[in-house]
């Protein structure tokens, strides 16, 4: 079988969902996929969405990636550093970040692997993550689904918290944490199962549950029904390709650039 | 009439061993580059840095065993996400350092200048951040009782911040479309150092039409560095942007010679040949903004 769309169109597509019913919030999408993915769902079912220039200014149309020549952005307002704070603060906003590591509570980690006085690899750090995920709604993009980036136990320095009653404060469930799915280049995942597990929610085409579970650090929750994650539409692939990432960034993000239906 | 003027020796020579010092701008953006590198040329030594929004200002100071511990958030080269002399030290567990969240950071600095103990927050609570760091909680004392962080006041024995234009009274404009936190890192510091692109008369400020661009009265302000494109390799929109071009190179540094010939080239040398090593100055003020 094969197919007129690539993985990472098929994942732009599905990280799109993500802000599908967020109304009126600000959508940040880091790295190539998840920026894009905020476009797309900006440009087609969600235009309520506010998003920026990747530097300070609010834009009314998403801004395409790379080179723009004489393309100037339509600024509709300021969204400095501290103002992207007290907008986090509020709430309004749902970020979709790609994390090095997350386990099965949804915690996350960008700053160390390996132990913490001496990692192996020191990453960019914490950056926002702590404060995104107690003040707002989050989403994970893993380009690589593999049990080093899923990990069993927990990720190696908590940049981000989850649902894991054991960090909360009190116990009890901090008030604004809300995540919501992880995109992976095998499955879409939720935090749908019981006391908010991590869920196969859809798997992509020609990906079985059972490669997915073997590629996962511990265990993913099985509705009776799996779907298989929606091709991109026609109008969703020219948005891409013609408009918002017209010099193919996406086409690096999978090594070979696999198609988005696996033979 | 107050003169806050200062050249690059008589502003190394107002700082000690053991200092604190904040470092303003954010990873490739408006950090105080010229200052950075007078203090990886100079004697000091076991500096804590308190740099939240770190770019190669922590590389070029962790490469010269300057950093005795580091208080960030990131260190980040923007376009090439990881600053390699920060991870090589980072890895070798070189300096001592304190991690915090981007928000938290603002918190702790706004703390410190306010010169509040502390201030509450979400941010943080239920992750590594304020376990490591010892910091402790506080219980809301109204109704909702809720479990707060409170995030310590930061304060720094003094502040390194560009900006674009200076008077010799310590008024500043910095024009950049994101003034970043710098005005809180410099209420949070006993004594605030700014290199600035070019020392003006207080009419040529342009109040009251720049008024919106100065961010923080004079008494803040200890000491002026003029510092012609002090800001390079990163940026000082807009009047250059960031030199891609100079971040190869420098994160091409990595290893013990190609570092030694960076330094040689780049960091022991005054502004006048470092600005000829990277192109001049009609080459510099051309730089393009970036791309994102």
């Amino acid at each position: 079988m094969t197919s007129d769309f690539t993985l990472a169109e098929l994942c732009i597509a599905a990280c799109a969902e993500v802000w599908r019913d967020d109304g009126e919030v600000l959508a940040t999408g880091i790295t190539v996929v998840p920026r894009l993915a905020a476009g797309l769902a900006k440009a087609t079912f969600n235009p309520a969405l506010m998003m920026t220039d990747a530097e300070v200014y609010l834009v009314e149309d998403p801004v395409p990636m790379g080179p723009r020549g004489d393309y100037a952005i339509l600024p509709e307002g300021w969204m400095s550093y501290a103002r992207t704070f007290d907008n986090i603060y509020g709430g309004k906003r749902h970020a979709l970040v790609a994390p090095v590591q997350i386990d099965r509570f949804g915690q996350t980690n960008i700053s160390t692997i390996g132990e913490r006085g001496k990692p192996k690899a020191a990453l960019l750090g914490v950056r926002g993550y702590p404060g995104n995920s107690i003040n707002h709604a989050n989403s994970y993009f893993l380009p690589s689904h593999d049990t080093r980036a899923l990990v069993a136990g927990e990720v190696d320095f908590v940049c981000s918290l989850g649902y894991n009653p054991a960090r909360w404060p009190d116990g009890r469930q901090p008030r604004f944490l809300d995540l919501r799915r992880i995109v992976t280049n095998l499955a879409v995942l939720d935090f749908e199962g019981a006391g908010n597990a991590i869920r196969v929610r859809s798997l992509h085409p020609g990906v079985g549950f059972d490669e997915v579970q073997a590629q996962t650090g511990f265990p993913l929750e099985r509705p009776a029904e799996v779907p298989t994650t929606p091709a991109p539409t026609p109008e969703q692939l020219t948005l891409v390709r013609e408009t918002l990432d017209p010099h193919g960034l996406r086409s690096s993000v999978f090594k070979g650039d696999p198609p988005g239906v696996r033979s | 009439m107050l003169d806050k003027r200062l050249d690059l020796d008589a502003f190394v020579a107002r700082l000690t061993d053991g200092m604190t010092l904040g470092i303003g701008g954010w990873a490739t953006r408006r950090k105080p580059m010229a200052l950075v590198r007078a203090i990886a040329r100079s004697n000091l030594k076991d500096l804590t840095l308190v740099a939240p929004y770190g770019g190669p200002d922590v590389g070029l100071l962790a490469a010269s065993g300057k950093i005795r511990k580091l208080v960030f958030a990131f260190v980040s080269l923007d376009h090439y996400p990881l600053d390699p002399h920060f991870r090589a030290g980072r890895q070798a567990g070189a300096f001592e350092v304190r991690e915090l969240d981007e928000g938290l950071a603002q918190w702790s600095l706004r703390a410190g200048a306010m010169r509040l103990p502390f201030l509450p927050t979400r941010v943080g609570l239920g992750t590594d951040v304020p376990l490591e760091a010892g910091m402790k909680t506080i219980r809301s004392p109204y109704d909702d009782g809720e479990l707060l962080l409170a995030a310590p006041a930061i304060r720094v024995d003094a502040a390194l911040i560009h900006v674009h234009r200076a008077d010799q009274l310590g008024n500043t404009l910095i024009l950049s479309p994101d003034p970043f936190f710098d005005d809180l890192l410099a209420r949070a510091a006993d004594e605030v150092f700014v290199s600035t692109e070019q020392v003006v008369s207080t009419a040529a400020l342009g109040l009251p039409a720049n008024a919106r661009f100065n961010p923080f009265e004079r008494s803040v302000v200890s000491g002026v560095i003029e510092a012609p494109f002090g800001a390079h390799p990163t940026g000082a929109s807009p009047d250059y942007g960031i030199d891609l071009e100079h971040l190869k190179t420098y994160v091409a540094s990595a290893e013990p010679q190609a570092w030694a010939d960076y330094r040689a080239r780049f960091v022991d040398v005054g502004p006048a040949a470092y600005l000829e090593a990277v192109g001049g100055a009609v080459r510099v003020g051309a730089l393009p903004a970036p791309v994102y």
